[in-house]
């Protein structure tokens, strides 16, 4: 099997998927998928953090002694996380009030150290990177996806940048149970069906 | 050992090398953050307690010690001539702490407006506080010497929000509080306006 970074890239995107193939990194996906914009800003930041610390990872994975080398890759990745929460904090302060402890808790996200163990430890860091890439995208549609799915049902609107746009008229009576902490886990696993029906035929 | 003094020197460089990053990367973000938090969390509040204000109570804003702490007084020149601070406390309200921005006029201790600025409380319910000045309105006005901000159900003058008593006793003690810095803290902050 040939290494390619194009194959890096795409597998997250479907073979790879983080949360509905391999359903690693659930947390922040059960959690902050009510509106799209929490979803799309979730994974944006998530795959800042798996592009970097992979990246990182792998131009010292010669130098890391094996026996420390989950403690260096924490470090790593929550380096870049709290580069992220600084970030956000300056420049996109309501996103960042909304996602909350969701930020921080990225450091212990198994998706990213899970990328840092199983492939950026033992792979040049183009690699890396494409996989990280890859993965973090995978991981921003399907957040998108299953936010927008339990958005339009849950309050009836897409939120983009603050302003949430209506998309069914006055009589709609939202089903609010999707945008609670049930919905979630309902949403998720009707698009997992979803998935494994389309991987099965 | 060798391979000790390995594990040691490189997980101490990273460390190193990463905690300089972040203190860099803080430093240099510091003032744009704290600008954030007063633009999106205290800016309208204060805006609201000094709607006809003639000056900018963000941009005069000073900072007196009070104890451990340093609270920020929010400066402003209201309209007939009186001279007015606002400054933020917090109660504990259902879901955590409540915060309100109390606005007091110095030359008459009266209450000019009072604001609930963040919040953990029940959408629809104790967010009430916020979404809608009925319950909050009733502040202004108020003398804060002479008023204890209780509740009627704790024997006091302030008609607490329905379904919300919590909520209510929570913005409730946040008065108090500033109530207890401003009559500590009014001669310093005589000195500063």
């Amino acid at each position: 099997m040939a290494q390619s970074i194009v194959k890096e890239f795409t597998k997250g995107l479907w073979k790879e998927n983080a949360p509905f193939r391999v359903v690693l990194g659930l947390c922040p996906v059960l959690a902050v998928t009510k509106t799209v914009e929490n979803g799309i800003g979730m994974g944006l930041a998530t795959t800042f953090v798996l592009v970097f610390s992979n990246f990182f990872v792998s131009i010292f994975r010669n130098f890391i002694p094996s026996k420390v080398r989950i403690a260096c890759y924490i470090v790593i990745i929550a380096t870049f996380v709290t580069i992220v929460e600084l970030l956000m904090q300056a420049f996109t302060y309501p996103l960042f009030l909304k996602l909350g402890i969701f930020i921080p808790l990225i450091v212990v996200n198994c998706l990213v150290l899970g990328r840092s163990e199983a492939f950026a430890g033992k792979n040049p860091p183009h690699y890396a990177v494409a996989d990280g890439l890859g993965m973090g995208i995978g991981f921003t549609l399907s957040l998108t996806v299953l936010s927008a799915v339990r958005e339009i049902l849950g309050s009836g609107t897409l939120t983009f940048y603050e302003t949430p746009i209506q998309l069914f008229g006055p009589d709609f009576q939202p089903f609010t149970f999707m945008v609670e902490a049930p919905g979630a886990f309902v949403g998720l696993g009707l698009l997992l069906c979803i998935m494994n029906l389309i991987e099965s035929k | 050992m060798r391979e000790m003094v390995n594990m040691v020197v490189v997980l101490t460089v990273i460390t190193a090398v990463s905690g300089g990053i972040l203190s860099m990367l803080k430093a240099g973000t510091e003032y744009r953050i704290e600008n954030q938090i007063l633009k999106f969390q205290k800016a309208p509040a204060i805006n609201a307690i000094f709607s006809d204000a003639t000056n900018d109570p963000l941009k005069d804003r000073f900072s007196i010690q009070a104890g451990e702490r340093e609270v920020t007084f929010f400066p402003g020149k209201l309209k007939d001539g009186s001279k007015a601070v606002a400054f933020e406390t917090k109660g504990t309200g259902f879901g955590g702490d409540v915060g309100l921005m109390v606005g007091v006029n110095i030359d008459t201790d009266q209450i000019v407006k009072v604001r609930v600025t963040t919040h953990s409380e029940t959408p629809g319910i104790g967010s009430r506080a916020k979404d809608s000045t009925d319950f909050v309105s009733q502040f202004s006005g108020m003398n804060v010497a002479k008023n204890a901000f209780k509740v009627k159900k704790d024997d006091g003058t302030i008609s607490a929000m329905s379904g919300a008593t919590v909520t209510s006793r929570g913005v409730c003690t946040a008065a108090r509080k500033a109530k207890e810095l401003y009559m500590d803290l009014k001669p310093k902050i005589k000195t500063r306006i």
